[in-house]
């Protein structure tokens, strides 16, 4: 993709955000599309792509009434639809499509018409991680942790210091779940999950959804809201079982989607005014900050720590409050993704002044997949 | 939770030979004969160098502790709290276990120490690789 190419037209949350038992998976998807649609103007109609994780791209068209020419259903965990913006760019840039309609929704707390996950006993996590009882994202994407805490010197306490820092971040945003400051010591006496994980290291579990708009650069102008545009992409998947990660203190899946979108983008790091890193739990922000190369090894938990990412600071991070704070429905890439567009439109609830690049980064399964985005408010 | 029982592994045609090993108290990785590669989870390929020329041989039994988490969340068929842990095996590969005739204690469950293989009847026909801890001289702890 050529730097600023494609812009971001339309971009919007679910009406309702955290618990929401009156709506399902499939309507959470349709809500947050009318929503993104009426952002940009548009009706079902003047979609001709659409691309999804979670429900089936056949279902989102038609029950949205849109008759694609161009689909992608690429589902590869929470960074789904980091991936989806890549594919839509490129779709668009090669004339397969002109605009396309991301969508996810979520009903992770609720459970309204979501489906069931159940674990195949003969694929290869079925007879390799599954007998030794992981219960999870909390068993299995915090296993890597304390490799890392021994192998860099990271203490409980910076650890628990990642969501002490988010949480400041949302209790600027009306929309987080939890908005009341905590401390260190908070986080390290809350319920002991998985140790050395305690709850509030552990992202939430909500309701909600979120879709965005894309079309080619040169008829951006013409949408009521001003672009954000895409400088660069990545995306990469590493195992589907954790245990197998070829090193449990660098994510091989982070630094090949995240050079690889930096060096599109053709930007240094101290270009970048917002990062969003996908944050399913306390630890994924270190590992972010370090594979993307913001910060040297071991040094994320300082970083953090001398409130670099917090308001005010040189890099902000996760200013909506994060998974960890503002809302986890499952697939969190899309919140990260609105985060950003915010931020460079300028109209987030804790809007960083002046974002002119942000860069939102995504996880998949557990350190199995990612993709990043970078985002510019001018075209270059 | 007594009641309900772990999740057990099914074998497919690539893996059958791991989990036949467990049942027989062999722990089988496999190697590449082109290369040399020593890899684990099982199939009948090389993942360095995609050679077909594979065999498998069994492993020494002998690990270190790599990571872990003690799950205190109640899971079918165990007693929480518990460690899941990836433990590195001699020869190289990683693989998931459980740490067995351990306390589930960050105190008694230090990274890096050294382990060795045990097999864990796991239902009919089944096996599964356990690892406990080998005291400082090498020789096998009382369990
Ligand atoms: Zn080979």
């Amino acid at each position: 993709m050529k730097p600023g190419s494609i812009a971001i037209v339309g971009a919007a949350e679910t009406t309702e955000m955290g618990r929401i038992p009156d709506l399902s998976v499939l309507q959470l998807h349709a809500d947050a599309g009318l929503n993104a649609l009426a952002d940009a103007g548009l009706t079902p109609g003047d979609i001709d792509g659409v691309a999804t994780a979670g429900e089936s791209p056949t279902t989102l068209a038609w029950y949205l009434g849109i008759t694609p020419e161009w689909v992608d259903g690429t589902t590869v965990g929470g960074c789904s639809f980091m991936l989806h913006v890549r594919h839509a760019a490129a779709a668009i840039e090669s004339g397969l499509c002109r605009t396309v309609l991301i969508t996810h929704g979520e009903s992770g707390r609720s459970r309204v018409g979501a489906a069931r996950r159940a674990p195949q006993p003969a694929s290869l996590p079925g007879q390799f991680e599954l007998p030794y009882g992981p219960v999870g994202p909390t068993t299995l994407f915090t296993l890597p942790v304390l490799r890392y805490m021994k192998d860099t010197g990271l203490s409980e306490e910076k650890l628990a210091n990642v969501a002490v820092v988010q949480r400041e971040w949302a209790s600027r945003n009306p929309r987080a779940s939890y908005r009341d400051p905590i401390t260190v010591d908070d986080v390290l006496s809350s319920r002991m999950i998985a140790w050395p994980f305690r709850k509030l290291m552990c992202c939430l579990v909500t309701d909600g959804g979120g879709a965005l708009i894309l079309t080619a650069a040169d008829r951006a102008r013409d949408f009521p809201r001003p672009p954000v545009y895409l400088l660069g992409t990545g995306e990469s998947v590493e195992t589907p079982m954790v245990s197998q990660m070829e090193d449990l203190t660098r994510s091989k899946a982070f630094r090949v989607s995240g050079s690889r979108a930096f060096a599109e983008a053709g930007i240094r790091h101290d270009d970048v005014d917002h990062l969003m890193i996908y944050d399913a739990f306390a630890h994924l922000p270190l590992y972010g900050l370090e594979d993307l190369g913001f910060v040297g090894r071991g040094e994320a938990g300082d970083f953090i720590w001398e409130r670099n990412t917090a308001e005010g600071g040189r890099l902000p991070v996760n200013t909506n409050g994060g998974g960890l704070s503002y809302m986890h429905s499952g697939m969190y890439g899309m919140y990260a993704l609105q985060e950003s567009v915010r931020q460079v439109r300028g109209i987030a609830p804790a809007q960083v002044p002046g974002v002119e690049i942000s860069v939102s980064h995504g996880v998949g399964g557990m350190f199995g997949a990612s993709g990043t985005i970078v985002m510019g408010r001018d075209a270059p | 939770m007594t009641e309900a029982r772990r999740p057990l592994p099914q074998a497919t045609p690539e893996t059958a030979h791991f989990w036949a090993g467990a049942r027989e108290g062999e722990l089988r990785l496999q190697r590449c004969d082109d290369c040399g590669h020593v890899y684990f989870p099982p199939r009948p390929f090389c993942p360095s160098c995609g050679s077909r020329s594979v065999r498998v041989f069994a492993a020494s039994g002998r690990a270190t502790l790599h990571s872990y988490v003690i799950n205190h969340r109640p899971a079918p068929g165990f007693e929480a709290p518990y460690a899941i842990a990836v433990v590195e095996l001699a020869e190289g590969p990683r693989m998931m276990t459980n740490i067995v005739d351990c306390p589930q204690t960050p105190e008694a469950l230090v990274l890096d120490m050294a382990l060795e293989v045990v097999f864990t009847p796991a239902g009919e026909d089944l096996c599964l690789p356990h690892f406990r801890p080998v005291d400082a001289e090498g020789k096998e702890s009382r369990s």
